[in-house]
């Protein structure tokens, strides 16, 4: 095994990052994004290579390579030490390939914005970080990819920083992944305690299948660690930074905020599978905080206007299927979707970043129409990854990852108590529910966008150069689910079986009624429950017809007055919820602080003690000068009566000798 | 003779004593002051021979030489302060006229034609 191409893969995007902000000045616009798409296909070319040499292997051992040792103390040691497993190929393919034709793309979308070298010097950086975070074998290695990828998402969603509004959602976006990352440093260092100092993924994993660590530690830190997912893949509590994110460009929005850096949640808890086995109360949430979301999002998503705001919340609401499917433990299915929902996502936006470039920045949908006859080519792109992510049966890849999804939610139960569980068959009625307002929702944007007269000057081609990813995702979009099929259809089950090393590794390790909880079980679900998923979203295809397709545009341009629409509007309000309970008392306490009360005290109590100072020094000023003013008189009026004594006249003296002494006698005799 | 008892010999010496007091402090020449003075002198002088007499100790006796050469320098060094006044040309015995110490020209005492100051500090 050639180790130095782990490292390699890692550095030829941090190369391109470093030398980007380094001459960014200097740097041609046509340069910064030949070097930054070349670094990131670079990375693709060893990918690949990587894929071909780890799969052609007969034995099923990972690569691993351990570059130095970062730090060692008498309680902790951490490594900069990489590993590539099935689980982390795929991750690692999907980052350099999508991530290279998302480059590719943006060489030419941004090749007018001054800036262009500050952009490709952030993405190629957040490449680097995401590829540190999903090689990285040990946790400490992994949350400086996490962090990485984090700083990335704040610099550009900010990235044109002279609009307020962008940089205040680039805020937002930092400080809300920050509570996340924060439980998530929690979890491990709670590992790490517990686990002997040490967070090498394989030995966590170890102690946890050997039982060396207690279940409320495994609980406790399986609870943190999904907090830290749900935080970065913008799960129900923390769904709102998501929408505000797409103030970026729009690469940015495909590559960090749909395509990997928001399923990093999901990489981790797939990675750390066995660890959440042994929590089922965990799984349980996670599943239920999936579903949640996968509903409120796709509502939320039916009302929006912006075409953007759209694609984000349906982002938001596919993530709730990955998290559904990883509540179940069926990870692999999440790692499917992961994948599939990386190209249509992907080529949603990057289609939606070309068709906003033609209508001049103008994202209201309502304010589009009329674009399929302007472009065609784009349109089908669009229409590609509308039906992927709709899961159009058959077709596209959507479907079969969604699938894989629904029939593994099927039988699985969740506990809630001991002898109590939640059954799957409501999660799974919840989950169809979620794909059909899938395809309403996206095929709603379809029928508003493309057909009838163009509402707005369309000016303009699309550039090849943008044209060329546009196609090779769209093609992935559709033909990349015929790896994993169901056995209803055609038993195929190349990823599976890709992933199945790592799957082995996990199963020989944990108790056996953990190992049928996780097994695949699309064999043993009724046959209708292919044919319900599969019919769900043509549903929502021909309700979204019925509704926003063949009615005129002046109609559909009606806001809906039902109060289904403003309970979908739930996503702005949670913004509303979260000010009045977090932001304004934390305004509240930061007004505190700056009007500090213990300051106020004390300036009160010198201001106080001022007063009463400057009372007292008149006082004393007043009975000084009174009291020296009588010494004065007592004075002068003692050596007037002296002087007077002091006369000089012998008999006097003699008489006052005399006097003196007749008083002495005379107090002698009376005492 | 009949012996003067302790307590007669005290009344005496109070009475004596009185008398000096009362000329020191009621005369103004200085003759008669010095007088004056002598006479309280005898009379603590008295008080010693009667309680020397009235104990049998020979100390009173004592103490009265003793004091018998007190007042005589007493005495003599007095006539001397006053035969050196004289000598200065001071026309008076007046006691209270020597109330001032450099002799002040201003205040028109009678040695206001003696124009030189420290005379009596030196007398």
């Amino acid at each position: 095994m050639p180790g130095f191409l782990l490292p390699l893969l890692i550095l030829s995007p941090l190369a391109a990052s470093v030398i980007l902000f380094l001459f960014a000045k200097r740097i041609s616009a046509r340069g910064a994004g030949l070097l930054a798409a070349g670094s990131v296909g670079f990375s693709a070319v060893i990918s690949m290579v990587l894929a071909f040499l780890l799969l052609s292997r007969t034995n099923a051992d990972p690569f691993q390579i351990t570059l130095w040792e970062w730090m060692r103390t008498a309680d902790i040691s951490a490594h900069m030490s990489f590993l590539l497993d099935p689980v982390s190929l795929v991750m690692i393919l999907v980052v350099t390939v999508v991530g290279f034709l998302i480059h590719l793309y943006a060489a030419r979308y941004m090749a007018d914005d001054p800036g262009i070298a500050r952009f490709f010097g952030c993405m190629t950086l957040f490449v680097a970080a995401m590829l540190v975070l999903v090689l990285a074998s040990d946790l400490f290695c992994l949350f400086i990819g996490w962090e990485g990828v984090g700083l990335c998402s704040y610099l550009l969603i900010g990235f044109w920083y002279e609009n307020p509004a962008n940089t205040a959602a680039a805020r937002k976006a930092f400080y809300i992944t920050r509570i996340g990352d924060t439980a998530m440093l929690c979890g491990l260092l709670l590992l790490m305690t517990s686990a002997g100092g040490s967070l090498q993924i394989s030995h966590i994993l170890s102690a946890v299948t050997t039982g060396q660590l207690s279940s409320s530690v495994v609980s406790g830190a399986a609870l943190f660690l999904l907090i830290g997912a749900l935080a970065k893949s913008a799960q129900i509590p923390f769904q709102t930074w998501l929408p505000d994110a797409m103030a970026g460009p729009t690469p940015t929005s495909a590559l960090i905020h749909a395509a990997t850096m928001v399923t990093a949640g999901v990489y981790l808890i797939a990675r750390l599978h066995m660890l959440f086995t042994a929590a089922p109360l965990v799984m349980t949430l996670m599943a239920v905080t999936g579903t949640l979301t996968l509903l409120m999002a796709a509502c939320t998503a039916l009302v929006q206007t912006d075409l953007k705001r759209i694609l984000a919340w349906s982002t938001i609401s596919q993530l709730g299927y990955m998290f559904l499917a990883l509540g179940t433990g069926i990870w692999q299915a999440a790692l499917f979707h992961l994948v599939t929902h990386a190209f249509f996502k992907a080529l949603l936006f990057l289609t939606a970043g070309a068709i906003i470039a033609r209508v001049h920045h103008e994202q209201n949908i309502f304010r589009m129409g009329g674009l399929f006859r302007a472009m065609p080519g784009v349109a089908a792109a669009f229409l590609a990854g509308a039906s992927a992510l709709a899961g159009l049966p058959l077709i596209t890849a959507g479907f079969y990852s969604k699938e894989m999804i629904l029939s593994s939610v099927w039988p699985a139960s969740f506990a809630l108590a001991p002898g109590l569980a939640l059954s799957g068959h409501l999660l799974w009625g919840a989950a169809l529910a979620g794909a059909f307002l899938t395809a309403l929702y996206i095929f709603r944007c379809v029928f508003i966008i493309f057909p009838g007269q163009p509402q707005t000057a369309i000016s303009g081609r699309t550039p090849r150069l943008m044209a060329i990813p546009l196609a090779c995702l769209a093609f992935l979009s559709l033909a990349g689910g015929f790896v994993e099929m169901p056995d209803a259809l055609v038993p195929v089950h190349l990823f599976t079986h890709m992933l199945a090393p790592a799957a082995a590794g996990s199963s020989a390790a944990i108790s056996p009624d953990a190992v049928s909880h996780i097994a695949i079980s699309g064999a043993e679900a009724p046959r209708w429950l292919l044919l319900a998923g599969g019919i769900a979203p043509v549903a929502g295809l021909a309700v979204a017809w019925v509704l926003w397709g063949r009615t005129r545009p002046v109609m559909r341009e009606v806001p809906g007055q039902a109060a289904i629409v403003s309970l979908a509007r739930a996503g702005s309000g949670t913004d509303r919820l979260y000010d009045v309970f977090f932001v304004q008392p934390f305004r509240f306490l930061a007004w505190l602080t700056r009007h500090d009360i213990i300051d106020g005290l004390i300036t009160g109590a010198g201001r106080m003690t001022r007063r009463l100072s400057l009372f007292f020094l008149q006082v004393r000023a007043g009975s000084l000068g009174l009291a020296s003013a009588g010494t004065i008189t007592m004075t002068r009026e003692g050596d007037l009566l002296l002087t007077r004594l002091q006369n000089g006249r012998v008999r006097w003296y003699a008489a006052w000798i005399v006097a003196g002494l007749c008083a002495a006698l005379a107090s002698a005799l009376l005492a | 003779m009949s012996v003067l008892s302790l307590s007669d010999a005290l009344l005496l010496a109070a009475l004596l004593f009185a008398t000096g007091l009362a000329g020191v402090l009621v005369r103004r020449d200085l003759l008669f002051m010095l007088m004056s003075l002598d006479i309280m002198l005898n009379a603590a002088a008295l008080v010693f021979v009667a309680a020397g007499a009235r104990w049998h100790d020979a100390s009173g006796q004592v103490m009265f030489l003793m004091i018998l050469a007190l007042a005589a320098s007493e005495t003599a060094a007095g006539l001397a302060i006053i035969l050196c006044l004289h000598a200065r040309g001071r026309p008076s015995l007046d006691a209270d006229t020597g109330n001032l110490l450099p002799g002040n020209l201003r205040s028109g005492n009678p040695l206001s034609g003696n124009p030189q100051p420290g005379n009596l500090q030196r007398g």
